[in-house]
């Protein structure tokens, strides 16, 4: 917050120098600060972000032909020496059902965080040590908890996360069911009605439709008492 | 308007039938109100409480688990080694740092005070940094670590499930690690979760 509300200042005392403020009217002294610091780093924030976006939308354009090549190959190799074809093969499928913890959303293969590059390379030490993909999933499941897991494990914890989408669509199924059946019924209802009003439901409309037409027939004799 | 009683009073009784329905209706109509706004204000205080929760802070998968265990390099004496097995007996802090760590920077003064309070022996990790800089850092910013171990290449900190530092474990008197602090710690983390377990601990035989 520093440094906008020192230029702030700058500004609105060069502001006032050159009578900006007179010429407008305003008085500024104090207010003047007070409405700089708080308009001045919107704007400049504004700039910013626009100017950043410029900037990132460059650096997209550009990483996507030309820079990323190059960075993926110093994501790839960072450990020395090439693993044979199938260890290299196992590493790739474990490396992408693991999750870096730096980048939270990037798996160990993507992830250029020191961190990863640690796992990756103890990860590789554990197959080439023979261990099972089960053995190396445990081994970091004990370091780093179930979060290291791209793929959660299915345990009473993780229940409603596995099961929930289901039960919710169960749900939907069977509201959308009885709306849909308590609709047709309706429907059928109101079909019958001049048959046999016997329910509640019936009797209802049938009051109403008598009390419709109790109205309309009074308002029939009134306008032919006037006529 | 002219009506005739009877024709009225027929109006007036289909109202009262209308009536009683109508309050039955009403009652589900209430349900049907009131349950999606349940479902909704629960919904929007499980998000609004998920504004403020940090999602890099993941929970220790060691919390009550034996420290483990390993044997590294004095900082300031490379020829010595440091392994958790030494504090056996005392509660004590394990504190990850390193001289490239910017928040290590902003926790350092709280474990400075920490340090002169000389409540709790504090074991300097230092995660995977050069130790020319990282002694150069100790003596700019002041040396709160009873000592300083080297983790070179970031093996132990595996182990240790360290993923960013700073990080700081507490380990009581039989070697086991009952709490982790991940990112810097603050007067407030110290004064109203840190220093009371530590309390607590020391006073645990």
């Amino acid at each position: 917050m520093r440094p906008p509300y020192r230029v702030s200042i700058a500004m609105c005392k060069s502001l006032i120098s050159t009578g900006v403020f007179s010429r407008f009217g305003l008085k500024m002294a104090a207010e003047c600060r007070s409405w700089f610091s708080v308009v001045l780093p919107l704007v400049r924030g504004a700039y910013t972000s626009a100017a950043a976006s410029v900037v990132a939308a460059a650096f997209v354009f550009l990483s996507a032909g030309v820079v990323s090549p190059v960075a993926n190959a110093q994501v790839q190799t960072p450990e020395a020496g090439l693993p044979s074809p199938e260890v290299a093969k196992r590493l790739k499928t474990l490396e992408s059902e693991l999750r870096c913890l730096v980048c939270q959303n990037q798996t160990l293969a993507e992830s250029p965080a020191g961190l990863a590059g640690d796992l990756r390379r103890e990860v590789r030490t554990l197959v080439e040590q023979g261990k099972s993909d089960a053995e190396i999933k445990a081994f970091l499941r004990a370091r780093y908890g179930d979060f290291v897991l791209y793929k959660p494990p299915v345990d009473p914890k993780t229940y409603l996360l596995w099961f929930g989408p289901f039960g919710l669509l169960l749900i939907g199924a069977a509201s959308g069911w009885l709306v849909a059946r308590r609709r047709g019924l309706a429907a059928k209802v109101a079909h019958q009605v001049g048959e046999a009003p016997s329910t509640p439901e019936k009797s209802k409309q049938v009051s109403s439709q008598q009390r419709a037409r109790a109205l309309l027939d009074d308002d029939v004799a009134d306008k032919d008492g006037k006529r | 308007m002219s009506v005739d009683p009877t024709q009225s009073s027929s109006v007036a009784a289909a109202d009262a039938a209308d009536a009683t329905i109508g309050g039955v209706s009403s009652a589900k109509r209430a349900w049907q109100f009131f349950l999606p706004l349940a479902i909704f204000v629960t919904l929007v205080w499980f998000l609004y409480q998920g504004l403020f929760l940090n999602p890099r802070e993941v929970p220790s998968a060691l919390i009550n688990k034996p420290a483990p265990a390993f044997s590294l390099a004095k900082l300031h004496a490379p020829d010595q080694k440091f392994s958790p097995a030494e504090m056996q007996g005392k509660v004590w802090l394990l504190n990850v740092w390193g001289s490239w760590c910017a928040s290590c920077r902003y926790e350092h003064p709280f474990l400075n005070d920490l340090a002169k309070q000389q409540v709790v022996p504090v074991v300097g990790f230092n995660w995977k940094d050069d130790p020319a800089a990282a002694k150069s850092w100790l003596v700019k910013y002041g040396d709160p670590y009873q000592l300083s171990v080297s983790d070179l290449d970031g093996r132990v900190a595996i182990d240790w499930g360290v993923y960013g530092a700073p990080e700081t474990f507490v380990i009581d008197k039989a070697g086991m690690i009952r709490y982790k602090h991940t990112g810097p710690i603050d007067a407030k983390v110290l004064n109203e979760t840190l220093l009371p377990l530590i309390r607590d601990l020391k006073k645990a035989s």
